[in-house]
C-alpha cells in the first residue's frame, strides 16, 4: 500500500509519469481490436435476446424433487414447445417456452407442480407479449438520446465543446464494448441487461468527468507560458488522476462484483446477474476508455486549435518537454513511440522558475526544487508495473 | 486555537446535521407505522401485469394523461373487486409513452388478472327503465352469461314485454380452457369487448325472457358486482349497479356511445355557486339526445332518467328536465367540486377511450422472491464490507471516515426507502437493490475523490488543516459535476422508461442525492475536525495522510499547526 502512495505522489508532481496521451495510437489500435471484434460480433452473432424480447413464457419451479428432464417432459406434454430448461443454482429450474396463452400458461404451471411434487402456487411464471421488449428498448433508445443531448449540452458548457466530444466518444466505445461482450459470449438480453448499459452510461460519464476536472485544472492559463504543451499537461493530468482512477475503479468494481457473485452461483440467473455483468464490463470500459481514449482525444482536438499549435511551436524552440512524457511531442501527429520507460522528471525541477503566470504546481515543485535534493530512490523499474 | 471569524467550523455544519439524521431515524421507525421498505411484488411475491395504452382503433392517436387516470380509476375498481388487498395501480411516464402497471401481491388467478385488467372500457348513456333497491331478492345470485346473439336493440318502453329467447349456458370464467386461439389473442384484448365471459351485472337482448329474474337476483351489496369490467355490448340491456351500491339499474340499450360525447367540463355557475358539468356531443350524439329527451323527459321518474354508465357501472343518473337540442347538455346536481370534475372526466374518457395491450405478466411465488431480497441484501453485505476493507486499508484513518460516511449514506438510503414507501407508496424491487448496491461504489467514490485531493494539497507542501480545506474545495466541483451527470441519467431513465427500469432509476437518483448531502454535511465537517487534531497534522502512520507514505518530506518548519496544537 505504501508503495502505492509513492508512486501517488511521484505521479502527481510528474517524477513518474506514463506516456499515456502519447502514445495514442496504441490505445486507438488497441480499442479498435476490441470494438472491431464487438461490431463484427454483433453483425454476424448478433444477440441472445431474452423472452422479454422475443415474447414468450419463463417459469420457475423449485427442483427438490425434480430433474431438468422432468420438468421439460412435464412441458412437453402440455403440447407447448419448450425452447430451454436450466437449472437455477441448487434450488429451481427455469423452463422457458414459445410465446402461450394465459389459459396454457396455468396448464403449464399445473404440469410443473405435479412432476416436481409442489403446488401450482410455487411455480413462478413470467408470460410476456412480443412487443414489451420492443416497447422497454424503444424507450431506452429514446433515454439514450435525450440523456446524450442534456449531457452533451451540459459539458460543452461546464467545459468545453471537445471536451464533450471526447467524453461521447469514450461513451460510446464503452457501451459498444459492452454489447459487445454480450454478443460474443452469447450471454442473454434481458430489461435488467438494458438497465445495466443504461447505468453505464452514467458510470462512464462520471469517470470522464473527473478525469477532465484535472485536465482542466492543469490547462488554466496554458496559453499564457510556454513550458507544457496542452498534450504534456493533459498527460500529467491523467498521471496525477491515474491512482483515483484505479481506487475508483476497484471500489466500484467490488460491489458490482458482489452482485456478481451472488447473482450467478446462488441464484443461477436473473436480474442480479443480469445486472451486474453489464455493469462489471462498463465499469472496467469505462475506466480504460476515461484514461486511454477520452484524454488523448481530448489532446489531439485541443492541439489542432492554432493557438495549441503556436504554444506547441514555443514550447518546441525552448527545446524543454520534460514533463507529460518525452515522446508527447507537441504535434498530434508526431508520436516518436520512444520513452517506452517513465522519464524520472529529475531535470523538469530545474526548469520550473516561477513565473507570474505560473500555476500552482509549478510553484509547489519550485518551492520543494528549493527546498533541497530528494533523498528518494528512484523506483524506475517498479512503477513500470 | 482561536480561529477567525469566517473559518469554516465543522461542528455548525454537523451537529444539526446529526440532529436531523436521529430525527428522520425516529420518523422513520415510529412506533405503528411500518418500519420497513415497501417491497416490489418481484420480491414480496404476487402478480403483476404491465398494460400498454394504445390509442383506440379510428381515434386521433393521442393518449391524453386524464384518459390514463380515468383507466387507471377503472382497473383500480375492477382489481379491488377481486377482493384483494393492497393491490396496487400506477401509471408510469405520461401520454403516448406510459404504461399502467397492477400489482396484485399474493396468489391470483394470473388469467383472470389479465382477463379482468386488459379489458377497453367503455362508455354509454342509457335510458333508465326501473330503478330498484341494491339488495338482492335472491340472495345467491349466480353468475350468469349473457345471450350470445345481441339482436337489435328493441326501443321497447317495459322490460316486460321481451318475447322467449334459448337461455344461454352459463360458463364459468376461471376454469375455462381457452382452447385454440392464437397467441396473440391473449396478448392482445379486443378492443371491443365480446360476448363471451360472463359476469355478475346481467345483460340481456329484449327479448330474453329470464332477463328480469337475474336482474332482480343481483346483489349490488357485494362490492365484486360494483367494480366493472363486464362486457359491456351497448346494444343490449343492462342490469347493473352504481359505484357506491345505493342502486340497481335497469337500463335501455344505449342511445348515445361514449365515442359521441366530444367535451365535457366541470364549471362552477356564477348565480348558483354550484359546480355543473357541461357536455358537448358531435351530431349523431346531438341527435340522438335530441329525439331522446323529447320521449321521456315529461315520464314520470325514474323513466325520465338516463344511466350515464362507464365500465358497466352507473356512475350518474340524471333526470331530463327539458328537450335538449343543439348538442349541448349541462348535468347540474349537488356537486362538490371534485364530483364534478370525477364526472367530467368520466365522460370525457369515453369520447376516446384508449385500449390496454399487454405488455407482460410475471407471478413470483413468495418464496422466490424472498430468496431474490436475501440474495440482494446478501450482495448488498458483501460489497459493503469489500468496499470497507479497501477504503480502510488504503486511507486508514481517514478510511474510517469513508466508512462512517457510508454507513450514514445506508441509513439515510434506508431511512428514504422506509419513508418513499409510506408516503409516496414507492416500492423497493430487486433492480432498485441493485440500483442502491452499485450506487456504494459510486458513493465511496466521493470520498476516494476527495481524499486524493487532500493528499494532493499535501503533497504541495500545505498543512493538513489547510489542505484539507483546499482539497475539499477543488474536491467539491469534481463532485458536484460527477454527481450532476449521475442524477441526469437517473432522471432521465426515470422519467423516459416503464416498469423495473424506474425502480432501478429512482434508487440511484436518491443514493447519488444522498451522496452529495453525506460529503457535504458529514464526511466534510468530520475531515475538518479531525484535520484540526494534533495527530493528523503530525501525519502520524494511520492517519492516512503520513508524509512518508506519501512520498513527501517536509522540513520540520513545515508543521507550524501541530507545534500550535501542543497546550
Amino acid at each position: 500500500m505504501s508503495r502505492v502512495s509513492e508512486i501517488g505522489h511521484k505521479l502527481y508532481s510528474g517524477e513518474v509519469s506514463y506516456n499515456i496521451v502519447g502514445r495514442y495510437r496504441r490505445w486507438y489500435a488497441i480499442s479498435g481490436v476490441f470494438l472491431l471484434l464487438a461490431v463484427g460480433s454483433l453483425v454476424f452473432r448478433g444477440l441472445n435476446l431474452g423472452i422479454e424480447f422475443t415474447g414468450g413464457a419463463e417459469f420457475q419451479v423449485p427442483s427438490a424433487s425434480c430433474t431438468i428432464d422432468d420438468a421439460r417432459a412435464a412441458v412437453a406434454d402440455t403440447g407447448v414447445q419448450v425452447s430451454t430448461v436450466t437449472a437455477l443454482g441448487n434450488d429451481y429450474i427455469r423452463v422457458t417456452t414459445e410465446a402461450v396463452e394465459q389459459g396454457q400458461s396455468l396448464q403449464i404451471r399445473q404440469a410443473l407442480a405435479d412432476a416436481c411434487q409442489v403446488q401450482a402456487d410455487d411455480v413462478a411464471a413470467q408470460v410476456v407479449g412480443p412487443t414489451w421488449g420492443g416497447e422497454i428498448t424503444q424507450k431506452a433508445l429514446t433515454a439514450l438520446g435525450v440523456f446524450l443531448v442534456l449531457v452533451s449540452v451540459f459539458l460543452a458548457i461546464y467545459f468545453d465543446w471537445r471536451m464533450a466530444v471526447s467524453a461521447l466518444v469514450a461513451l460510446i466505445h464503452d457501451i459498444l464494448l459492452t454489447i459487445g461482450v454480450y454478443s460474443l459470449l452469447q450471454f442473454e438480453v434481458t430489461p435488467a441487461t438494458v438497465i445495466g448499459v443504461l447505468t453505464i452510461l452514467g458510470y462512464s460519464l462520471y469517470d470522464t468527468v473527473v478525469v477532465f476536472d484535472k485536465v482542466k485544472e492543469n490547462t488554466r492559463g496554458i496559453l499564457g507560458q510556454s513550458r507544457q504543451t496542452y498534450s504534456q499537461a493533459a498527460n500529467l493530468a491523467v498521471n496525477q488522476t491515474l491512482v483515483r482512477s484505479i481506487n475508483t475503479s476497484i471500489v466500484a468494481l467490488l460491489p458490482v462484483g458482489a452482485i456478481l457473485f451472488v447473482g450467478a452461483w446462488i441464484l443461477g440467473a436473473g436480474t442480479l446477474k443480469d445486472l451486474a455483468l453489464a455493469l462489471f464490463v462498463g465499469i472496467a470500459a469505462g475506466t480504460y476508455s476515461s484514461i486511454f481514449i477520452a484524454t488523448p482525444l481530448l489532446a489531439q482536438l485541443m492541439e489542432r486549435d492554432p493557438q495549441m499549435q503556436a504554444l506547441a511551436r514555443r514550447v518546441a524552440s525552448r527545446g524543454v518537454g520534460p514533463r507529460g512524457g518525452k515522446s508527447s511531442t507537441a504535434s498530434p501527429s508526431g508520436e516518436s513511440g520512444a520513452a517506452a520507460e517513465p522519464d524520472s522528471g529529475g531535470a523538469a525541477t530545474a526548469t520550473a522558475v516561477a513565473e507570474p503566470g505560473a500555476d500552482a504546481m509549478d510553484r509547489a515543485r519550485a518551492r520543494r526544487a528549493a527546498s533541497g535534493p530528494r533523498n528518494q530512490p528512484k523506483r524506475t523499474s517498479r512503477a513500470k508495473r | 486555537m482561536a480561529s477567525p471569524a469566517t473559518r469554516y467550523r465543522p461542528w455548525r455544519v454537523l451537529g444539526p446535521f446529526l440532529i436531523g439524521l436521529v430525527l428522520l431515524t425516529v420518523w422513520t421507525f415510529w412506533p405503528g407505522l411500518s418500519n420497513t421498505p415497501q417491497l416490489g411484488l418481484d420480491l414480496q411475491g404476487g402478480t403483476q401485469v404491465t398494460l400498454l395504452p394504445q390509442p383506440a382503433p379510428g381515434s386521433d392517436g393521442t393518449v391524453t394523461n386524464e384518459q390514463l387516470d380515468q383507466a387507471v380509476a377503472i382497473i383500480r375498481q375492477r382489481v379491488d373487486g377481486l377482493g384483494v388487498a393492497e393491490a396496487e395501480v400506477t401509471v408510469q411516464g405520461s401520454g403516448q409513452n406510459s404504461a399502467i402497471v397492477v400489482s396484485v401481491p399474493g396468489s391470483v388467478p394470473q388469467d383472470r388478472l389479465v382477463e379482468l385488467v386488459g379489458r377497453t372500457a367503455q362508455l354509454a348513456f342509457r335510458a333508465v327503465e326501473a330503478i330498484y333497491d341494491p339488495a338482492g331478492v335472491d340472495p345467491n345470485a349466480p353468475a350468469e352469461s349473457p345471450s350470445p346473439e345481441p339482436t337489435a336493440p328493441a326501443p321497447s318502453p317495459t322490460a316486460t314485454d321481451a318475447s322467449a329467447a334459448p337461455s344461454p349456458t352459463p360458463t364459468d370464467a376461471s376454469s375455462e380452457p381457452s382452447a385454440s386461439a392464437t397467441p396473440e389473442a391473449s396478448a392482445s384484448p379486443s378492443p371491443t369487448p365480446t360476448v363471451e365471459q360472463p359476469e355478475t351485472p346481467v345483460q340481456a337482448a329484449s327479448d330474453d325472457t329470464e332477463f328480469e329474474d337475474r336482474a332482480l337476483r343481483l346483489d349490488c351489496g357485494l362490492p365484486e358486482n360494483r367494480a366493472g369490467g363486464v362486457p359491456d355490448d351497448q346494444g343490449l340491456w343492462l342490469a347493473t349497479c352504481d359505484r357506491e351500491g345505493v342502486a340497481k339499474y335497469i337500463l335501455q340499450p344505449a342511445f348515445i356511445k361514449g365515442t359521441q360525447v366530444t367535451n365535457a367540463q366541470a364549471q362552477l355557475d356564477p348565480q348558483t355557486n354550484g359546480w355543473s358539468v357541461s357536455l358537448t356531443f358531435d351530431s349523431a350524439g346531438a341527435k340522438a339526445l335530441a329525439d331522446i329527451s323529447t320521449e321521456i323527459w315529461q315520464k314520470t321518474p325514474p323513466q325520465n332518467q338516463f344511466a350515464i354508465v362507464l365500465d358497466a357501472i352507473v356512475y350518474s343518473a340524471p333526470q331530463f328536465i327539458e328537450p335538449i337540442g343543439g348538442g349541448q347538455a349541462q348535468i347540474t346536481g349537488d356537486f362538490t367540486t371534485e364530483e364534478a370534475a370525477d364526472l367530467a372526466n368520466v365522460l370525457k374518457f369515453g369520447s376516446l377511450p384508449i385500449s390496454l395491450e399487454v405488455g407482460q405478466v410475471t407471478s413470483i411465488t413468495p418464496t422466490v422472491g424472498a430468496d431474490y431480497l436475501r440474495a440482494g441484501l446478501l450482495a448488498g453485505a458483501i460489497g459493503l464490507i469489500l468496499v470497507a476493507l479497501y477504503l480502510l486499508l488504503y486511507y486508514r484513518a481517514l478510511g474510517l471516515v469513508a466508512v462512517a460516511s457510508l454507513g450514514i449514506a445506508a441509513l439515510i438510503s434506508y431511512n428514504a426507502f422506509v419513508i418513499f414507501g409510506r408516503q409516496l407508496g414507492f416500492t423497493l424491487t430487486l433492480a432498485g437493490v441493485a440500483g442502491a448496491i452499485v450506487a456504494i461504489g459510486i458513493t465511496a467514490d466521493s470520498f476516494v475523490v476527495y481524499f486524493e485531493r487532500i493528499r494532493d494539497e499535501a503533497r504541495e507542501g500545505r498543512t493538513l488543516r489547510v489542505a484539507a480545506e483546499a482539497g475539499w474545495i477543488r474536491a467539491r466541483r469534481t463532485l458536484l459535476a460527477a454527481d450532476f451527470v449521475s442524477l441526469l441519467g437517473a432522471i432521465v431513465l426515470y422519467v423516459l422508461s416503464i416498469g423495473s427500469v424506474r425502480g432501478f432509476a429512482f434508487a440511484l437518483g436518491l443514493t447519488t442525492v444522498v451522496d452529495v448531502v453525506v460529503a457535504f454535511l458529514f464526511t466534510r465537517p468530520v475531515v475538518a475536525i479531525l484535520a484540526g487534531t494534533r495527530s493528523f497534522q503530525a501525519g502520524k502512520k494511520w492517519s492516512g495522510v503520513d508524509m512518508a507514505r506519501l512520498g513527501v518530506h517536509t522540513p520540520p518548519s513545515r508543521q507550524p499547526a501541530a507545534a500550535a496544537g501542543r497546550r
